[in-house]
């Protein structure tokens, strides 16, 4: 373990940096279902790290675990060098774990500019007092975040549609919009849950960019979740292999293509 | 034309969110407000006072409080007219316990106290939403009214078991009881009701406004994302409480003179509703239109028939006022759920544009 926290050279030259976050042991029941069974890993600064598997592997269940929605039965989850003592998600989130959903949860009501200044809930201070007058303390702090936003906006191209309700959007941009709302904290670590899941190729192709150039520009550490194995193998740097609420691969792309358990599970094994 | 942008450009982030983007918004208020505070206290009668500028002003922000908890932060409500109550209690106890204290200070201070009652009921919406809530509001309702009977304290231990507001003087002019004037409590509503809606308007459009409205859309994500739901949540009941109270205090105080336990009853606490759902949830102005609509109807529906010379029976207009009323409630559940405040948007809309069709 020791041995490994200098962090390591990836293929296309990019420094990956000592542990953000590690999973020990992780154990998740639901009654009598075990979502996830005894469960280590760990995620690397400044690294891209999928998380791959069949349908009802666990994957998602990891995701929320990671969030701090489900508390595992057994394991530890260490955070910047510390456990993580049990809290509420909304707490994982203020320490900077920022994440993305599978089914879309915009806040549909709001416009594409009130749901990314939502983001940056966590960067706001004013008391509500201070809200009240608005002259003063809310209204720079309101100016100021909204050129943060801005930033992201412009970063993800989605200037022209800033001020449209987010209901009214089509589904690549509010995917869109998802990842510029999480993006707009300034997370540490990112989470996205299928990010690419229901889009066709050029959507995708844009994804991909954007999460290339998140990590790049920004640093963000990002922990996904893909079903589309071309998207995973050209993104991550490393990926962990669930099946049935077990780990059974972990390593670099052309590893774990190359690991038989993981094609078995994949392809399926002839059971006698 | 008269709605015309071109021209109105904005070079700052501080200009895009002003209250005003644009420059017609500014003046149209200015001239909402001009009628208000001069025209017409100068031009309007005793009748028009009492029947329509003060009530419709008083259920306004009622109705105001409400919907910053049921429109913009998604918490169903059904105890508003028990909110009311509490206020218009609170600050009927204060004025009896320290007739020295400024009359205005008491009503704002009576907030105070529904606030803390609203919080205290709004601790069910942990737990539970939706219908389930409003039941638990529901069940706020039945108790205070209840209470306001049987706690002969509230009332002083008066023999009707009703309030009755004193004569209360602020520099010289009486403000409420049987000798103040109608066009000084309207003043004195007025200045009220334009106080907490420029603050309700700076709340909803800022980082707190977001988090509530971020609970209403969808609360889980709203969590993940770093809102304290329970601190989103009870932040709405305390602030829409403490509004409705104020109302409540206002109603009594500044129009009605005089209350009963049971004028807080549910049908004040629906009558809000109809007002805050016609006008529009998650809207500031519409709980203005909505009043004016509500308020305003029955008194059309009364004085419209005179001046035809037709006569109608007033048990017949009573029940007029009561379909239409319905009616209204109806048709806009289906046809736009947002309410006269979005109309009020998609023909302001159309102004902009005009004349090209989009």
């Amino acid at each position: 373990m020791d041995a490994l926290t200098e962090g390591y050279v990836t293929e296309d030259g990019r420094r990956i940096g000592g542990v953000l976050m590690e999973m020990k042991n992780i154990t998740l029941r639901f009654g009598g279902v075990v979502a996830i069974k005894d469960i280590s890993f760990d995620i690397r600064e400044g690294e891209i790290r999928a998380i791959i598997g069949p349908n009802g592997a666990g994957k998602s269940s990891m995701l929320n675990v990671i969030s701090g929605f489900y508390h595992p039965q057994e394991g530890e989850v260490w955070y910047k060098g510390g456990v993580r003592p049990s809290m509420k998600p909304f707490e994982v989130a203020r320490q900077g774990v920022g994440r993305t959903f599978q089914n879309i949860a915009l806040f549909e009501g709001m416009t594409v500019l009130d749901n990314v200044m939502t983001g940056r809930l966590t960067h706001m201070k004013a008391s509500i007092w201070e809200q009240a007058i608005w002259w003063g303390k809310a209204e720079r702090e309101e100016v100021h975040n909204r050129e943060q936003v801005e930033k992201i906006i412009d970063f993800l191209e989605i200037q022209s549609i800033r001020k449209t309700p987010v209901g009214r959007l089509p589904y690549g941009l509010k995917k869109r919009v998802e990842l510029a709302r999480a993006l707009a904290a300034e997370p540490s670590l990112l989470l996205l849950d299928e990010p690419m899941a229901g889009m066709n190729v050029e959507e995708k192709e844009d994804m991909s960019r954007f999460i290339l150039d998140v990590n790049d520009e920004f640093g963000t550490t990002i922990a996904l979740i893909e079903h589309d194995m071309g998207v995973v193998m050209d993104l991550s740097d490393r990926v962990v292999v669930m099946d049935y609420g077990k780990k059974i691969g972990d390593g670099t792309p052309d590893e774990v293509r190359s690991n038989q358990d993981v094609i078995d599970a994949y392809l399926g094994v002839a059971h006698d | 034309m008269l709605y015309r942008t071109a021209g109105q450009f904005k070079t700052s982030y501080r200009a895009d969110q002003a209250l005003f983007p644009i420059r017609q918004d500014a003046f149209l208020l200015g001239l909402i407000l001009v009628c208000a505070w001069v025209v017409f206290p100068l031009t309007a009668s005793e009748f028009t006072f009492q029947t329509i500028l003060t009530p419709i002003l008083i259920y306004s922000l009622a109705a105001l409080g409400l919907n910053i908890l049921t429109g913009f932060a998604g918490q169903l409500s059904l105890g508003t007219g028990a909110f009311m109550g509490v206020g218009a209690y609170a600050c009927y106890k204060m004025i009896t316990l320290m007739p020295w204290m400024n009359p205005i200070i008491a009503i704002l201070l009576s907030g105070v106290f529904s606030a803390g009652v609203g919080v205290l009921f709004g601790i069910p919406s942990l737990r539970i939403k939706g219908f389930y809530l409003a039941i638990a509001t529901l069940a706020a309702q039945f108790f205070l009214v209840w209470l306001f009977e049987k706690w002969a304290w509230l009332y002083n231990y008066n023999a009707s078991g009703a309030i009755q507001v004193p004569n209360l003087d602020m520099f010289g002019f009486y403000v409420s009881g049987p000798q103040a004037s109608s066009m000084t409590q309207y003043y004195v509503v007025l200045t009220i009701v334009s106080l907490l809606t420029y603050l309700a308007i700076n709340l909803t459009r800022g980082n707190l406004g977001r988090t509530w409205k971020a609970t209403r859309d969808m609360d889980i994500a709203a969590e993940l994302i770093g809102i304290n739901l329970m601190k989103s949540k009870l932040t709405a009941f305390a602030v829409s409480s403490y509004i409705v109270g104020v109302a409540g205090a206002l109603f009594v105080f500044m129009w009605r003179g005089a209350a009963e336990p049971n004028l807080f009853d549910i049908p004040l606490s629906f009558r809000v509703l109809f007002i805050a759902i016609i006008g529009g949830l998650g809207s500031i102005m519409g709980n203005y239109l909505g009043a004016i609509l509500i308020v305003g109807l029955p008194v059309v529906l009364n004085t419209v028939p005179g001046w035809l010379g037709i006569h109608v029976e007033s048990a017949l207009l009573e029940h007029l006022n009561i379909m239409i009323v319905g009616s209204l409630i109806i048709f806009f559940l289906i046809i736009e759920p947002h309410g006269l405040n979005q109309l009020w948007r998609l023909i302001r809309e159309k102004l902009i544009i005009w004349p090209f069709p989009h």
